[in-house]
């Protein structure tokens, strides 16, 4: 216990570095993936038909396989297969692979979560607001998309807090998010080696942070709750 | 003139003929009552004229302008469509108000969309709203719901939801209102204040085109009804021929349902 205490302010300080890169992927691919997966389900509910061909596609291969297996390809096809190491050798090059495959993942799931809240808005919206002259593009932004928003907050909550916990992946290519971080000091770091409670403590710092989480995507929910 | 003149729409479906060679004119200030069995294309034809459904052939005239000619491509272009479909209102059966809206706002939303078109608005913003909101409030009060003007669709019945979507519709100042059963959706307690406020603008001479089942409404407020069957005009009249003398045996058949029943 005392040995803890004593190894306490080194271990947090990596756990927080650790959290850190974490915390990055995590705002970094919902910031790409919020948008690209409205573009994907566009593109799979387009009328064009190649178009819809391709994103289903596109989609089918991504939920279809592990994203760990795409994180390898990602990041090992460019250097080992193209001869072309476009992501570098080093964190930020890592982080960058993490970061594309983990968007291209998310934003195929979220694709799937839009289709069904755009799909779920009755017909009936759309052809209001066409009889009242308004464009297209004011019945989605002015019609359609709050009460889409509304349907897809409870899945896509689900699928944010699945994030969290999915960053830890990018521990394949070893990029230091805050399980490799935890798990440094079993092989030996800083002086510290044989110790397993740090990678147990990191779970302190998910069940935090998702605790956060799920209090803010609730009172978006409940503040959604004004009209049905 | 002819405020509507509608010469030889046809409309299929899937090679099924659902509109067949229909015309009719209609005078300003007049209420055309379109009556007829379900199935017979009284929405479909109520559509066409709202440019959601595009006829396969046939013209659309409002005020001698030509909206739509089918032998004419340059009548339906998808840019222009949008502003021919102001010349119509149309209330839906099933309401369609914007649940995320209050009355007010369903109101109000589309015509301060289009005022953000008109060359002055930059200048004139507060101003243009500001009428546009008295307009709204106006409207509503004359559909009796000064108290409810901030209340979601939820939060209303079916009845003011109703009457909230006619308003809404007047809000655009249409040359033709046209009403889908707008009561068709109403528990039977709630169909009178929607039918009091349609004849109060009958009243007013607002031209409007009403789809319904509610035969003696029907008589009383239009001027002009048809009888549509199958797809064709079947007969035509003003309600006292068509009521009480008409020519057509369907008609006859179809009139029997609602005296008896
Ligand atoms: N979008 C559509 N696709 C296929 N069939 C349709 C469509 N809309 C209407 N119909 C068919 O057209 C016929 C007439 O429908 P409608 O105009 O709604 O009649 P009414 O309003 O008089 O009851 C019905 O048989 C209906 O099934
Ligand atoms: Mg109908």
């Amino acid at each position: 216990m005392e040995q803890i205490m004593e190894q306490m302010p080194i271990v947090l300080h990596s756990l927080n570095i650790g959290f850190l890169q974490t915390l990055k992927l995590f705002f970094v691919t919902l910031l790409g993936a919020l948008p690209l997966g409205l573009l994907i389900s566009f593109g799979s509910m387009s009328r064009f038909r190649p178009l819809g061909i391709f994103s289903k596609l596109v989609v089918g291969i991504v939920r279809g396989t592990p994203l760990m297996i795409q994180l390898l390809i990602i990041f090992y096809f460019p250097g080992l297969v193209l001869h072309n190491p476009i992501w570098g050798s080093g964190e930020a090059g890592r982080f960058t692979a993490a970061s594309v495959s983990f968007i291209l993942n998310y934003a195929c799931y979220f694709s799937e979560i839009y289709r069904g809240g755009i799909q779920s808005v009755p017909i009936g919206q759309e052809e209001a607001g066409l009889v009242l002259g308004m464009t297209k593009t004011q019945i989605f932004f002015r019609v359609k998309l709050l009460q889409m928003i509304k349907r897809i907050v409870p899945p896509m909550s689900n699928e944010i807090i699945t994030l969290v916990k999915d960053t830890s992946l990018a521990r394949i290519i070893a990029l230091q998010e805050i399980i490799w971080a935890g798990q440094a000091f079993m092989k030996g770091s800083q002086g510290i080696s044989g110790q397993i409670w740090p990678l147990f403590f990191t779970a302190v710092y998910y069940l935090i942070f998702n605790g956060i989480l799920t209090v803010l995507l609730s009172r978006l929910e409940k503040k959604l709750d004004y009209f049905r | 003139m002819a405020i509507l003149e509608v010469e030889h729409i046809c409309k299929s479906f899937n090679h099924t003929e659902i509109l067949k060679d229909i015309s009719f004119s209609l005078e300003k200030g007049q209420v055309l009552s379109i009556i007829g069995s379900s199935g017979s294309g009284k929405t479909t034809l109520l559509r066409c004229l709202n440019f959601l459904e595009h006829p396969d052939r046939g013209v659309i005239r409002v005020n001698g302008e030509t909206l739509l000619d089918t032998e004419n491509p340059s009548t339906w272009q998808e840019s222009s469509i949008r502003k021919k479909r102001l010349h119509f209102g149309l209330v839906f059966q099933s309401f369609n108000l914007f649940p995320q809206y209050t009355a007010l706002e369903n109101v109000m939303l589309a015509k301060e969309l289009l005022a953000k078109e008109q060359p002055d608005y930059k200048k004139r913003k507060k101003e243009i709203h500001e009428e546009i909101r008295v307009h709204a409030q106006e409207l509503l009060r004359q559909m009796g719901l000064e108290n409810r003007m901030g209340n979601y669709p939820h939060q209303l019945s079916g009845g003011q939801c109703q009457r909230v979507a006619i308003a809404r519709a007047l809000a655009l100042q249409p040359d033709i209102l046209c009403f889908d059963e707008p009561t068709s959706a109403l528990d039977p307690e709630l169909t009178g204040e929607v039918l009091k406020v349609i004849r109060e603008l009958a009243d007013k001479n607002t031209t409007m085109i009403i789809v319904t089942h509610e035969m003696s409404f029907a008589r009383d407020v239009a001027s002009e009804v048809i009888f549509m069957d199958d797809g064709y005009i079947l007969e035509q009249g003003d309600p006292h021929q068509v009521f009480e003398h008409p020519k057509e045996e369907r008609t006859r058949q179809f009139l029997s349902h609602f005296t008896q029943g």
